[in-house]
């Protein structure tokens, strides 16, 4: 990549091309869609050093510590993962840094593939923490450098936000060279960086004299953009990508304050805005943070009362919200079936939540590409709120519930999220006598977010063999005796191995293990076929909901198809067929 | 100067289809070839859950300067269908004087494999009913032809390449740039291919 050239990148991407600009040593993150490629990209560099940590927090520490050792450091996470990290984040905005210290946090207004849309400015308000918002892939280059230059400037963390439609577009970027930077110096400063009540005390004054400090930055950045218009009546405030869907809408016809910097907001630049202008709109997707602000300081504006705080807007969402336009658009007469995602054909999570439901299990379930096991047909799961909260929520309910529930009730979690923040949950368990069992769904990668790799699969985020946790001794060490691994693709050796630890009166981990079918190393079968003269149509194979299987055909002829294209030759479906019908295919 | 610009025409494509079918190269190959003719180009994809078989919708959109990444309602210039229903549930979002290529590949969403829901009869006939300008390819047989049923996506491109009018070696730089060395011959037949049909 050289220099002054145009690339087409992902706004993660830009991120990362950022960083390796900013001279950052070192990143630290956990994925978490849609923020995981700043991470991959920037560990393409040879001159970061990048890691997966095993949680959020952790991946904040670290970076923290870099930081504060005399290097630039980063770490990135999806909006619900600034929680993980909202301890250290916190208290680093007190001690302040040494060399920069910039997080990276992706929203996903529209919950994409999220558990919920928390506005994760909140989190910048309420630490005290500055918060850049850029709105296309350049944007993400330079706001990733000017937030190294922040933090130093101000000797404060700074937060770097990005949302779904910034981090998963590309636009065009022109990059730059890497800056080279010297470590500093170590500092012994316990005023600063220890922080206990008397040492805090006096923190606290300078994190709000900073806020102050940095409001006045605000009033005169030149990422807090006035784009005036000829006979344009309208003023609109935004930042990142509504600004960019207020640019689709209404053109020049409309005045733009465009804000880079989401926390602290300027209030001059503000009041003088909305002097130019007729009517003020705010717009911004989730919550009202930009609509509060105004309106404290006694700026009139239109902002929740016409947009949603619910979901991701649009140009559509503008033009009909201000311009009260609607598309003209063309619609075919049939209802069309929706199509919600499934678990991929072949996938080892499959035979699990199948035996599940045959024995009517009780499931907590938890985050990852397994909480599709909550759909139709399988339905195997009964609550999932964050990650690991499988293995204690299950806890909770078996101690207030008692043997008999516990005795048909089972916790599933992945084993990336089990490293994330099961294994507090198992080692809980096993300290307040429970009698839980926990299913850990090994498939050696994590799975959701596009295979990363994590402290259980033996490799780096370079692909460098490394020490891996060994999940049935890490267990037992925490006190669970009965730990046991089982094949999901062996559905009577799956249903054996959870009945007898449903059965036991104290707690068991089972693990499930079976690498993710989509996995370039794992070598598949060739297609299953079904012989029709054997198959009866009874739609037994169909309760697996395998995406890989239909039933083709009317009436007596009605019979089971699979989809070559699809279809890895796992054999569960061929374990569901009294017949013989489903056998194995030739290839060809 | 940025603060000046005026909104301007763009061209705009959607590419719509099922969680696997390959619908991502494909549209991080046209954001190559529109950057190759010196458009401002956005493209937004699809990363996380909704990949895993669901119904998956990538935008390109070309022109002087593009402000919003995605594409809305009667908006499409062009949308390549890698799947038919999924051609239909997109078909709101083609200009009513876009393009839509058609895939006519059918692949059934769990909703019509649990019964829940049925595929819908003459998908295609119902379309053409609705005023839409249709091309309809069966790709699959193409890239079977081409030594893989996962070359569809390159046949599609060939498809659409050849709707588009933009010079072909473009195309050709483009998918040797995007593809693995290794599978490159086998590609290039499978947008040749398309492109000839």
């Amino acid at each position: 990549m050289g220099k002054n050239k145009k690339e087409l990148l992902l706004g993660n991407e830009a991120v990362a091309r950022g960083l390796y600009e900013a001279g950052v040593e070192l990143v630290s993150s956990y994925p978490g869609t849609p923020s995981t490629e700043i991470t991959e990209s920037a560990a393409k560099y040879d001159d970061i050093y990048c890691e997966w940590a095993p949680n959020e927090k952790v991946a904040a520490e670290v970076a923290f510590g870099a930081c504060v050792g005399g290097a630039r450091a980063f770490c990135g996470m999806k909006h619900v993962g600034l929680n993980v990290a909202a301890d250290p984040l916190y208290t680093a905005s007190y001690t302040g840094v040494n060399a920069g210290f910039v997080i990276g946090v992706a929203d996903d207004p529209g919950m994409h593939s999220s558990q919920n849309e928390q506005d994760s400015r909140h989190h910048a308000i309420a630490s005290k923490i500055a918060m850049l918002e850029p709105a296309d892939s350049q944007e993400c280059l330079d706001f990733a450098k000017m937030a190294f230059e922040l933090s130093e400037q101000f000797d404060t963390p700074v937060l770097l936000r990005l949302t779904t439609r910034i981090a998963h577009s590309r636009s065009l970027v022109t990059t730059g060279e890497r800056e080279k930077r010297e470590l500093k110096d170590f500092p012994k400063n316990p005023e600063k960086y220890v922080m206990m009540p008397a040492m805090a005390q006096k923190r606290h004054v300078v994190v709000e004299e900073r806020m102050l400090a940095l409001r006045d930055w605000a009033e005169t950045a030149a990422i807090n953009r006035t784009e005036l218009n000829a006979g344009a009546r309208i003023g609109v405030i935004a930042a990142g990508d509504c600004y960019q869907y207020a640019r689709e809408a209404l053109g020049v016809s409309a005045n733009y304050l465009k804000l880079g910097m989401v926390n602290p907001l300027p209030v001059q630049l503000i009041k003088d805005f909305a002097d130019k202008c007729e009517r003020v709109y705010v717009i911004e997707e989730l919550d009202d943070i930009i609509e509060t602000h105004c309106r404290a300081n006694g700026v009139e504006v239109i902002g929740k009362e016409l947009f949603s705080r619910l979901g991701e807007f649009s140009q559509a969402t503008v033009r009909k919200n201000i311009l009260k336009a609607e598309p003209e658009y063309l619609s075919a007469k049939a209802e069309i079936p929706g199509r919600p995602p499934v678990l991929c054909a072949g996938c080892p999570h499959r035979g699990v939540f199948y035996t599940l439901k045959k024995l009517r299990c009780n499931v907590s379930g938890d985050i990852g590409c397994y909480t599709l096991g909550a759909l139709a047909p399988l339905k195997s799961i009964d609550v999932s709120t964050c990650m690991g909260a499988s293995v204690t929520s299950l806890h909770g309910m078996n101690k207030v519930r008692g043997s008999e529930f516990a005795s048909k009730s089972v916790a599933v979690i992945g084993d990336s999220t089990f490293a994330h923040s099961g294994i507090t949950g198992i080692i809980d368990i096993a300290y307040n006598k429970g009698i839980s069992t926990v299913i850990v769904l090994d498939n050696s990668i994590t799975g959701m977010t596009g295979h990363q790799q994590n402290p259980t699969t033996g490799y780096t985020i370079k692909g460098d063999p490394t020490a891996a946790v060994d999940l049935t001794a890490l267990c037992k060490a925490c006190g669970i005796n009965r730990v046991r691994v089982f094949d999901p693709y062996d559905l009577s050796a799956a249903e054996q191995a959870i009945k007898e630890e449903l059965a036991a009166e104290e707690p068991s981990v089972l693990i499930s293990r079976r690498p993710c079918a989509l996995l370039k190393q794992v070598k598949h079968k060739p297609p299953l076929v079904v012989d029709e003269d054997k198959c009866t149509g009874c739609t037994s194979c169909m309760k697996i909901g395998c995406p890989a299987i239909s039933m083709k055909g009317e009436g007596k002829g009605r019979k089971a198809v699979i989809d070559f294209t699809q279809c890895v030759g796992c054999g569960v479906c061929s374990q569901m067929c009294r017949f013989g019908a489903i056998c194995e295919g030739s290839g060809k | 100067m940025e603060n000046t610009c005026k909104v301007v025409d763009t061209f705009d494509i959607m590419i719509v289809g099922v969680g696997g079918q390959g619908t991502l190269l494909a549209s991080r190959l046209l954001g190559e070839v529109m950057m190759s003719m010196d458009y401002d180009v956005k493209v937004s994809e699809v990363h996380g859950m909704s990949q895993r078989g669901g119904s998956v919708v990538t935008y390109v959109r070309a022109g002087e300067r593009v402000a919003s990444p995605i594409i809305e309602k009667g908006e499409a210039d062009l949308i390549l269908a890698f799947e038919k229903l999924e051609a239909a549930r997109w078909l709101p979002y083609l200009k009513p004087n876009g393009k839509l290529i058609i895939n006519t590949q059918e692949i059934d969403p769990m909703p019509v494999i649990t019964g829940a829901a049925k595929y819908p009869e003459n998908i295609i006939d119902d379309i053409k009913a609705a005023g839409a300008n249709v091309i309809t390819v069966d790709a699959l047989p193409l890239a079977v032809e081409a030594g893989t049923a996962k070359a569809t996506n390159v046949v599609l491109i060939g498809v659409m390449a050849k709707a588009m009018g933009i010079p072909k070696q473009i195309w050709l730089d483009a998918v040797k740039d995007t593809v693995p060395p290794k599978f490159l011959d086998m590609n290039l037949k499978a947008f040749e291919l398309g492109y000839s049909r």
